[in-house]
């Protein structure tokens, strides 16, 4: 691919918490990806409207108020919703190792826990795009 | 509408098609040029807006609340906001999406996000590109939004219809507004954060230097908002609006339209030309000896130069 990884960083629900976002877009700037960071406080219709009209590659998403079971499964079902088919999903935050199988299942196709290093997301990322 | 191709799913206003399209153009796709030459007859019905000033200046909430503004009005928009790409890794933090996120889910807005990524980039070439498509796709008004340094943020700007510069009080001392470049090149003045001290200041200073302008036939108006507290937002607008009817009436669109595409005529043909040299340069040494011989003072850098030059031209 001879043009920048495009990655929407997204923070979905309500918690204020958004350092582990910035540092994770940080390291994908670094790794010369183009990220559209979003913010805080996204539902999860404004995450796929976003990562359509950005074209993104790849949506990254941080929770840590506990809505992942929720939250991550319906931006996938919006994201297929309207066919979009070609981007890859992760998902990072405060979750608990025995949510993580069914969010795999659910379309989260990574899920990253406090303490994982930004190369092995980015190694992550490069290895798994859908286009 | 999984059945129609990307061509005919733009003409319908589809966002997704939309969204490929640009993204198309920023890796220079020829297919998505053919495009473009097909469907440029569907293009000259948007009114393009350069919005410009420096970081912090509240471009993009200000942005927001103007295309609020022209929704009630039920046109539709688009929006493509540049930010800088970082010269070290070419990767970029776009975030000018923060300051506009309830405009994501509008269907008659479109947001696009685009990185400088260098200045071989063609950056001001996917720009125009980006800016047909929103106008293939339908919208009335597009704002392009760029902090105004770098000669291809400039001539960006600079082909806009309407160029907005947006200000704020306490910047720097007076000179800053007789600082010569992007000040010449504006049509309205936003003097924004108008609640805080020193924004009559600044909009004296700004008036005093426009006084001092020979051009009387049209006077930029300098315009004190607050995009942050939704204030005079309306005004402003009216301004943008005054300016275009000022355009349209003295029959000088047509006339800036013209000099715009000269300057993006030109600018492609020299990006072209210049990738062209490169490649051949590069590929043959040719750049590697030459520099290598104008150090060691075997040739000099313009006998050099012709050398280059006869790849492209045939004498």
């Amino acid at each position: 691919m001879d043009r920048p990884i495009r990655v929407l960083v997204a923070k979905p629900g309500l918690d204020g918490h958004d350092r582990g976002a910035k540092v994770i877009a940080r390291a994908l700037r670094d790794a010369g990806m183009e990220v559209i960071y979003t913010g805080l406080r996204q539902t999860p219709e404004q995450i796929v409207a976003a990562a359509i009209q950005e074209d993104v590659d790849v949506v990254a998403m941080s929770i840590l108020s506990g809505a992942h079971n929720h939250l991550f499964p319906r931006v996938v079902n919006l994201l297929k919703e309207e066919g979009v088919d070609d981007v890859l999903i992760i998902g990072g935050g405060v979750i608990p190792e025995d949510d993580i199988p069914f969010l795999l299942e659910s379309g989260i196709e990574a899920i990253f826990t406090p303490g994982t290093s930004t190369k092995d997301v980015i190694e992550f990322i490069k290895n798994n795009l859908k286009r | 509408m999984p059945y129609l191709n990307i061509e005919e799913r733009l003409l319908k206003g589809d966002k997704r098609a939309c969204a490929r399209l640009i993204t198309m153009l920023e890796s220079n796709d020829m297919e998505a040029v053919e495009i473009l030459k097909r469907l440029y007859k569907n293009t000259g019905n948007a009114y393009v807006i350069g919005v410009t000033g420096p970081p912090g200046a509240g471009k993009s909430t200000l942005t927001d609340k103007l295309v609020k503004e022209l929704r009630k009005k039920d046109k539709k928009v688009g929006i493509i906001a540049i930010d800088p790409t970082s010269p070290f890794s070419g990767g970029a933090i776009l975030g000018d999406r923060i300051r506009m996120n309830d405009l994501s889910l509008d269907k008659n807005v479109f947001i696009r996000s685009m990185g400088t990524r260098g200045s071989l980039g063609g950056m001001s070439r996917a720009t125009w590109g980006a800016v047909k498509v929103l106008d293939i796709f339908g919208c009335d008004y597009i704002f392009i939004e760029t902090v105004g340094v770098g000669q291809s943020e400039v001539d960006i700007v600079k082909t806009a219809d309407t160029v907005l510069m947006v200000m704020v009080p306490n910047l720097g001392d007076d000179i800053q507004a007789i600082k010569a470049g992007i000040m010449e090149i504006a049509d309205v003045f936003a003097i924004n954060k108008s609640d805080l001290d020193g924004a009559d200041k600044t909009k004296l200073e700004v008036e005093m230097n426009l006084d001092l302008n020979e051009n009387t036939d049209y006077r930029p108006p300098v315009v004190k908002v607050s995009a942050a507290k939704n204030k005079d937002i309306d005004v402003l607008l009216e301004k943008i609006i005054e300016h275009r009817r000022h355009l349209e009436e003295t029959n000088k669109l047509e006339e800036r339209r013209i000099r715009n595409n000269k300057m993006e005529l030109l600018k492609m043909v020299e990006e072209d030309l210049m990738s062209l040299i490169l490649d051949k340069a590069v590929k043959e040494d040719l750049l590697e000896r030459l520099a290598r011989d104008v150090t060691l003072r075997k040739t000099d850098p313009y006998t050099a130069k012709d050398e280059i030059l006869k790849l492209v031209v045939n004498e």
